[in-house]
């Protein structure tokens, strides 16, 4: 049951216990234990909801920074990744395999605002050896939902 | 002028979903419960094979049983899923759906006056084939309180000198009912007895959501006498592909592949290509397909229960089929009213068979989101209905 809880629950986390018991067909009092222990366990992370910045008012500018740094003996990547995800602007934080080693992800309102985190907090740091910056101009598809497009049933209204 | 048409085929009536359907299509913002088909798309690694055949020209007909590779690939999955042997090259047909599948089967084995028996309710092709086929379909009326499965007392009762086929339509549209191990064990031993040959149309394989399906097949001595169908419609959410197989005995896929031949040609080769892929690497896809409709099944059973609907819990393809007798109204009745007053098309039972009176075929290819509201409606429906 763990699994297909995860995944309805993936995709929509504001679904009440009554009905990710039918769903599950296990019990309620079930549901809840599963979602309790999911929690403890630090499986489950948090409740989030994913919105489309765009159709809003708010201006939001996201980049994507490749980080090169040195790694330091005993703690790896691991002190300088702390370093940077303390930083509340920053969203995610991925050590990744290849040309560089840390991605980070970065939200503010503006482009003076990122330039400014890049060349004033991030660059200065003793490990960084280099960064790339690159700047996101549309979101088509986040956390496996594809952004403004409606679907629409292309199926004839009755088939045997 | 002469009456040019064949009076077999004008005898043959038109598919009852016809006359509902057109209400239904002159109807704006009405929900559709309707549809024989899944929701989900193709899935994309799937179409795009497809896009990629198109682009290195795979344009020209394949062999008349197929592509080898899609043989060979439908081999191995029998083989995994139902552990059931076929060789590829004179076991294995491609055909264009699982319905070309019924109907060359029928006309390669009937001769005038055979017999083919048919359970029903069930999907709407089997009689108007056996018919064009030149056999005379027998009916049995199959029954609520047996969930709609197949007994040897029913099969009995139908045999007669002259019975060649019976077709076993499961897991079974419009019902969802499904046999199990020893239902088809029982069955088997009839067959074999009275020297029959199964159809199995098992289209809906994929789908069950109790054990996984089990073909009368693989039991011992049927595989050479099955006609095993099956296609990538229902598990891969093929439709329009129109892509199916049957898979028997060489001398009979020999007789079939004349048909074929002169008839059809072959089966589509974009879908051909397209479906290697899904055989391939498509497992994880029906998986996923499996269990959200797995989830509106446990939610539409619930409703009923909440509703007091009367309803059998079918465990297979993505149908139920709920009992509507104490309304005193008919299958067709019901669903016109139902759909003028709130909007909701549903298929009445009768559409596949006089027995499926009392019933309705509800299809839960449809988002949660379309359940919920659809739910809504038959329960404000259904209470008006016990008040007056």
């Amino acid at each position: 049951m763990r699994d297909e809880l995860l995944s309805i629950i993936e995709k929509n986390s504001r679904i009440d216990f009554s009905e990710l018991a039918v769903l599950l067909g296990v019990s309620e009092e079930d549901v809840l234990k599963e979602l309790e222990s999911l929690e403890k366990e630090g499986v489950i992370c948090g409740y989030h909801t994913l919105i489309n910045w765009e159709k809003t008012s708010i201006e939001k500018v996201m980049a994507l920074i490749e980080v090169k740094v040195t790694p330091q003996r005993g703690r790896g990547f691991d002190n300088i990744a702390e370093r940077i995800y303390n930083y509340p602007e920053v969203k995610a934080v991925y050590l990744i395999s290849g040309g560089y080693d840390l991605l980070v992800i970065l939200e503010e309102k503006t482009l003076k605002e990122i330039a400014g985190f890049v060349s004033d907090k991030l660059s200065t740091l003793d490990s960084v050896l280099s960064t790339a910056t690159h700047f996101i101009l549309k979101k088509y598809k986040d956390h496996g939902t594809v952004l403004n497009k409606e679907s629409k049933d292309e199926r004839e209204v009755i088939t045997p | 002028m002469r009456n040019f048409l064949s009076e077999t085929v004008v005898n043959i009536k038109p598919s009852g979903i016809r006359k509902f359907f057109d209400i239904v299509n002159e109807m704006k913002d009405a929900i559709s419960l309707g549809v024989g088909e899944p929701d989900f798309d193709t899935p994309w690694h799937i179409r795009d094979e497809g896009i990629y055949a198109f682009e290195r020209g795979k344009t020209f007909y394949t062999s008349n049983a197929g592509l080898k590779d899609l043989r060979i690939e439908i081999s191995n999955y029998l083989n995994r899923t139902q552990g059931i042997l076929y060789n590829p090259d004179n076991e294995i047909l491609v055909t264009v759906g699982g319905s070309e599948a019924i109907d060359i089967g029928l006309r390669a084995v009937i001769n005038p006056g055979d017999e083919v028996i048919i359970p029903q309710p069930s999907y709407v092709s089997y009689e108007p084939c056996a018919v064009l086929a030149g056999a005379k379909p027998v009916i049995i009326n199959l029954k609520a309180e047996n969930e709609f499965r197949l007994t040897p007392e029913e099969l009995l009762n139908a045999v007669t000198d002259k019975t060649k086929v019976l077709i076993l339509p499961y897991p079974n549209n419009p019902t969802g009912a499904i046999m199990e191990k020893e239902d088809l064990e029982k069955i088997a031993k009839i067959v074999i007895e009275k020297d029959i040959l199964v159809m199995s149309d098992e289209i809906y394989a994929a789908l069950t959501y109790k054990e996984k399906h089990i073909s009368i097949a693989s039991l011992e001595g049927m595989k050479e006498r099955t006609i095993l169908i099956n296609g990538f419609s229902k598990a891969y959410a093929m439709t329009g592909w129109r892509l199916g197989y049957a898979c028997a005995p060489d001398w009979l896929i020999k007789q079939m592949t004349k048909i074929h031949q002169f008839a059809i040609m072959c089966a589509p080769t974009t879908s051909q290509y397209a479906a290697i892929e899904a055989l391939k690497n498509g497992d994880e896809d029906v998986e996923t397909m499996r269990k959200s409709y797995n989830q509106r099944r446990r939610y539409l059973m619930n409703a009923f229960k909440e509703m007091n609907l009367e309803c059998f819990e079918p465990f297979g393809a993505f149908y139920v089929f709920p009992c509507i007798k104490e309304f005193g109204m008919t299958s067709e009745e019901f669903a016109t009213k139902f759909l003028q007053e709130e909007k909701v098309a549903l298929v009445p039972g009768t559409a596949f068979g006089d027995c499926g009176e009392g019933f309705l075929r509800i299809s839960y290819a449809y988002s949660l989101e379309n359940l919920k509201i659809a739910m809504e409606r038959l329960k404000n429906f259904i209470e008006r209905l016990r008040n007056k």
